[in-house]
């Protein structure tokens, strides 16, 4: 299978590419055309600002050919972090509108609890709410995994909730719709628990469902 | 959801001239061992972050030491925070892109704090650590460190903090120079008096056991790191074993 971490200078793809080598998966870090279209699966990578997400997308030519990649040829895609953010309709960090691939929004973590500090960051438990991702497969369930996000994705339906953790509120940390799936936390980050996760997502697919 | 709010505990590796090693108040580096063995030992752990200082890489006006980095960050499968050398924008972004989620600022900031803006505004605040060393003269006054402990600025301490904050500093590590590698707890009125910021704060320096954690976060820390507690057995010098609390050890510490 060929598995491309999408590099548009967003992030640390050689982290991802390190931990699927981990478990024994290769993949290829590339903003080419060619390998790009090659894919069986993607990864959206990404930590930073929403605005430089979106721009750094557009400057490669990558929006568009993401758009017929994931809408028209449907190939399985994750995104992380960032990744996960862009691939909603906009976000309260940036006057750029994202992809829109999901009926949702990225709000900021605004709490009137000033003890509960932004960024959340650490490792926080994780409820899997679809059996895309079986939770009994992870060492301990719930599984926890490693966060570090100032904005948090609120999706229109309910239905598009893969997963849910909890930092002040409950949020959404993962959602799946088709093919597209995204996740706030950092799987490659996460170890055995990252590494389960990962593996699903390489075994998941979603042309079966 | 049951509310549980898990404290990061985060092993501290000192690294010199590829050697892992540990000081006592920041002086005398001990040989420790193999800074990868550490960490590979630390990954079977699931060790929640890590974090890296090169500790004299500054004060000896050096580069960080790429390969090694590279080396380290390709076994590290937690996040990991390095620092030592780090004095420009292109050293910091050439760290990242080997494979580190943050870099950890001290001497640079002695004369050029406005470089937390130049790498935050690019890879986000969460990417910029600052470690703030401080030391207790004396007549009792705490001053800020850089340079391995050696150079210090005579500027507020709480002001310092907020220039930093200012700047788009994601986090800050309160590291007691009395405290480090002496196993005498947690400095938990230093902790209380800088924890009430904006920012996760970090306490360093002195930890001697999970009480002593738990009473630190009590203090006021969102987050715990040590380096002599995790390399050596038993809170003693003459036995060296890279080690870290099981699960229901640090279940323990949870933010009440």
């Amino acid at each position: 299978m060929n598995i491309v971490i999408i590099d548009y200078g967003m992030g640390n793809p050689l982290s991802i590419k390190n931990m699927l080598l981990k478990i024994g998966i290769e993949s290829e870090i590339s903003c080419d055309v060619n390998i790009l279209n090659s894919a069986d699966k993607l990864i959206l990578p990404g930590v930073g600002h929403f605005t430089s997400g979106i721009k750094n997308i557009k400057e490669k030519n990558l929006f568009n050919l993401l758009n017929f990649l994931v809408l028209e040829k449907k190939v399985p895609i994750l995104g992380i972090c960032l990744g996960m953010q862009l691939m909603t309709r906009k976000s309260d960090e940036s006057d750029l509108p994202g992809f829109g691939w999901i009926e949702a929004s990225t709000n900021k973590f605004d709490f009137e609890d000033k003890s509960i500090k932004v960024p959340h960051m650490g490792w926080t438990d994780t409820q899997f709410k679809k059996s895309i991702i079986q939770d009994n497969l992870f060492e301990e369930n719930p599984p926890r995994f490693y966060f570090v996000h100032s904005y948090y994705v609120q999706c229109d339906n309910l239905n598009d909730i893969l997963c849910e953790s909890e930092y002040g509120i409950t949020f959404t940390s993962g959602f799946v719709k088709g093919n597209i799936m995204g996740v706030q936390f950092h799987p490659e980050k996460s170890h055995i628990f990252g590494q389960s996760f990962l593996n699903q997502f390489i075994e998941w697919n979603p042309k079966s469902e | 959801m049951e509310s549980k709010k898990r404290i990061r505990v985060i092993p501290v590796l000192s690294i010199v001239d590829n050697k892992l090693v540990k000081t006592v108040n920041f002086k005398n580096p001990r040989y420790i061992g193999d800074p990868l063995n550490a960490i590979k030992i630390l990954n079977e752990k699931r060790v929640d972050e890590l974090v890296i200082v090169d500790i004299t890489a500054s004060k000896d006006k050096k580069e960080p030491n790429y390969k090694l980095i590279e080396d380290m960050a390709s076994e590290a499968f937690m996040p990991l925070a390095y620092g030592g050398g780090i004095h420009s924008f292109s050293q910091a972004a050439k760290i990242f892109s080997l494979g580190v989620e943050k870099v950890i600022l001290n001497s640079a900031l002695y004369s050029n704090k406005e470089l937390i803006a130049e790498i935050a505004s690019v890879y986000g605040n969460q990417s910029v650590v600052v470690s703030l060393d401080i030391k207790k003269n004396i007549f009792g006054n705490i001053k800020a460190f850089f340079y391995s402990g050696t150079r210090n600025l005579s500027t507020n301490i709480d002001e310092l903090i907020q220039l930093y904050i200012d700047q788009g500093a994601g986090e800050l590590i309160i590291h007691s120079i009395d405290r480090d590698g002496t196993f005498s707890g947690f400095d938990l009125k230093l902790i209380e008096k800088f924890s009430k910021v904006a920012i996760p704060v970090v306490a360093l320096g002195g930890c001697n056991s999970i009480k002593d954690m738990i009473d630190s976060i009590k203090s006021g820390a969102n987050a715990i790191a040590a380096g002599s507690f995790f390399v050596y057995r038993n809170n003693d010098v003459r036995s060296i074993l890279v080690n870290y609390p099981n699960r229901s050890e640090l279940k323990e510490i949870v933010n009440r």
